[in-house]
């Protein structure tokens, strides 16, 4: 067989010279439906990659787990706030920071159990329980709260911040938040 | 329409209106599109000439879902397993898109050993292709090189004795083989250093090669023509042409069809495992290399000593002179398979050879008791791994306050009276500050412990504005306090 020989066998189908005009309708159709096809499949394979990509938009990433207070036997009979060591656990994407944070258990004014938090709402200082004067008194600027958190006097706008509970096993849980300071209503900051 | 207008379409012999014409009258996009689809394929459109665009195809969503990867990827000793393990149990696609990756570096080997087969079978790089060829073989190099240099990026145990052992062999090199597995590792152990350079290398340096080598090899394939069937003359090809498109684009697409249904369907139904994190002390971990560095891994299994020499460099030195060379070796313009008795039974003999490597590999692992047990439970390892819940990393910031606690129980005793003073309440917890007072780390550098002493002892007006109290402690507590401090890093 001679190079360069057309091979009988493989002759394509539709065969035209280079010189001859194409079938330009034909081409343009057959394009267009290309393009078309692409463009679809490449729009089905996009929608991992938006999902990939929006995940932390569309997941809570970061996020604060309930942190166990104690037992609920513990705290059956409360004479006065007792101060508790939370661990809270923050997650932010891979990762987590783990970190201690103050709060009290109290009981509030039907006797329901409250867990507040030990940061001022005045300026954020920590406020510790003066069991002589049964009463909260902020070392800071003075701001004094009865033994439910409720505001007395001092410069701060409202009494102290409840967290929210819930109860798993007997267990008390909390739920750690931080609250905008020196405004009168309470307010989810971070 | 103003006359500028006119001028406009006067000038251009483009009839198109809209904004197709708009644009090709600034761009020339139909000529450049005509210019790609026109190419003229002596003898007709084939199906074996599809791997090329393949080959293009799975190189795009290799940068894509890599680019997607990097969105969550940490390239650094303490992460880089983390964020792997977050991308693959956590986030939603993770596991498929990471699955799209890896089981793409695979099929990249295939495709390209399938299109390097058909262009040496078919004596496609006779007649002037000796760079078209030359550029190839770069490519199957860097492709190799992204192979290794991703494989270690999730940093399980496999990732990390696989490479481990990758960059030994290096060193089996004579005279430069020690530099040059240090300079590999960033250092003589592998760590941290080995991922920055691995991940460098696998997503700026060796993709950067690929781009210039991907454009000169498609540069110099249009410059010289397509080589068209084996019957074909290679220099003045005389069979009727055919154009690119639309049959041998169509036969194209369908093989990117395929690889899309096949890897999409893999990375789904068997997705890609990660392993325990690396543990370099693990002295029982058993590597094995992906299956396409298997041979690789056999071969070197026989050479020891001197004669290492041999079988590390001077044999693979010369096979990849040859088939570099190949063009100048073989300079007859005959292309038919049957009428090249030696370069076809070279290729049987080098790929008989390849299979046969790594299938013994294969065969020795399985029929070792010792080594088949170890490598089953490494296996179920992996498993197990796998089916745990994604487990967040604690931060170093957590870490720190158990790092105090060891390194200096004054410092320790310290920590105690800075919470129990409520010093954190404006301060923050390990003095990291906050709106209501400053950082206090890195006061230690600045000031010595006798001056912080003092500021606490009388602070000074600014810090008694700012609602800085005096704190009442014993000279032993107020040691202890600023020795904490002093240690806030």
């Amino acid at each position: 067989m001679k190079i360069g020989a057309d091979d009988a066998g493989n002759t394509p189908r539709w065969k035209f010279s280079t010189a001859q005009p194409f079938d330009e309708q034909r081409r343009s159709f057959l394009g267009t439906l290309l393009a078309l096809g692409s463009l679809c499949v490449g729009a089905l394979l996009a929608v991992p990659l938006i999902r990939f990509a929006l995940f932390p938009l569309l997941r809570r990433t970061t996020e604060l787990k309930a942190s166990p207070v104690g037992s609920l036997t513990e705290f059956s009979s409360l004479s006065e706030p007792i101060e508790r060591t939370i661990q809270i656990e923050q997650v932010d994407g891979w990762r987590k920071a783990v970190s201690e944070k103050a709060v009290y258990v109290t009981k509030g004014a039907q006797g329901q159990l409250l867990v507040l938090s030990s940061i001022c709402p005045h300026l954020g200082c920590t406020v510790p329980w003066v069991s002589e004067k049964r009463e909260f008194s902020c070392p800071c600027h003075g701001a004094v709260y009865a033994p439910d958190g409720a505001r007395i006097s001092g410069p701060c706008l409202r009494g102290m911040d409840t967290l929210e509970t819930s109860e798993q096993d007997g267990q008390l849980l909390v739920r750690f938040q931080y609250f905008r300071q020196l405004v009168a209503d309470k307010e989810v900051i971070g | 329409m103003s006359p500028l207008h006119e001028n406009e379409n006067d000038a251009s012999q483009d009839a198109a209106t809209g904004i197709r014409g708009w644009l090709n009258r600034r761009t020339g996009l139909d000529s450049l599109l005509r210019g790609a689809l026109d190419e003229p394929i002596p003898g007709g459109a084939r199906l074996a000439y599809i791997f090329g665009s393949g080959l293009l195809f799975i190189f795009l969503s290799q940068i894509i879902t890599g680019v997607f990867l990097a969105l969550y990827y940490v390239p650094s000793a303490d992460h880089a397993h983390t964020t792997v393990a977050y991308i693959t149990k956590s986030v939603t696609a993770g596991s498929f898109l990471r699955g799209l990756h890896s089981y793409g570096a695979s099929a990249m080997i295939v495709v390209l050993l399938l299109h390097l087969s058909q262009t040496y079978l078919y004596g496609a790089y006779k007649g002037r292709r000796e760079l078209l060829w030359f550029s190839g073989c770069v490519l199957f190099v860097l492709v190799l090189g992204m192979a290794f240099t991703g494989y270690l990026l999730p940093w399980d145990q496999k990732a990390y004795f696989a490479t481990a052992v990758g960059t030994n062999a290096a060193s089996e090199m004579p005279l430069v083989g020690e530099s040059v597995k240090r300079l590999m590792r960033g250092g003589t152990d592998m760590g941290t250093l080995t991922i920055s350079r691995f991940f460098v290398a696998h997503v700026f340096l060796i993709p950067a090669c690929i781009f210039a080598l991907v454009a000169s090899h498609l540069f110099l394939f249009r410059k010289v023509g397509a080589a068209g069937p084996f019957t074909e003359d290679p220099l003045e090809p005389k069979q009727k042409p055919e154009f690119f498109y639309p049959r041998q684009i169509l036969m194209d697409l369908s093989l990117t069809a395929l690889l899309i249904i096949g890897l999409g369907c893999l990375a789904f139904f068997m997705p890609v495992p990660l392993g325990p994190p690396a543990n370099p002390s693990d002295a029982q971990y058993i590597p094995r290399p992906e299956w396409y560095y298997l041979p690789i891994f056999q071969w070197l299994k026989y050479w020891h000593g001197v004669a290492s020499v041999i079988g590390v460099l001077v044999i693979p030195t010369l096979l990849a002179l040859a088939i570099v060379a190949l063009p100048f070796l073989d300079r007859s313009v005959e292309r038919r398979p049957w009428k090249r008795p030696v370069a076809m039974s070279a290729y049987l003999f080098v790929m008989c050879a390849l299979l046969g490597l790594g299938l013994r590999s294969k065969y020795l692992d399985r029929h070792d008791p010792e080594i088949a047990q170890q490598l089953a439970k490494q296996n179920s390892e992996e498993v197990a791994y796998m089916s745990k819940p994604f487990e967040p990393e604690l931060s170093s910031a957590s870490l720190a306050a158990a790092n105090v606690a060891l390194a200096d129980p004054l410092a320790a005793k310290g920590k105690a009276i800075f919470e129990s003073h409520y010093c954190t309440a404006c301060h923050g917890e390990e003095g990291v500050g906050s709106a209501a007072a400053p950082a206090l780390i890195g006061v230690g550098a600045k000031f010595s412990t006798d001056q912080i002493t003092e500021l606490l002892r009388h602070p000074t007006a600014k810090m008694k504005a700012g609602g800085m109290p005096t704190p009442e402690l014993s000279p032993d507590e107020m040691k202890a306090l600023v020795a904490y401090v002093a240690s806030l890093k």
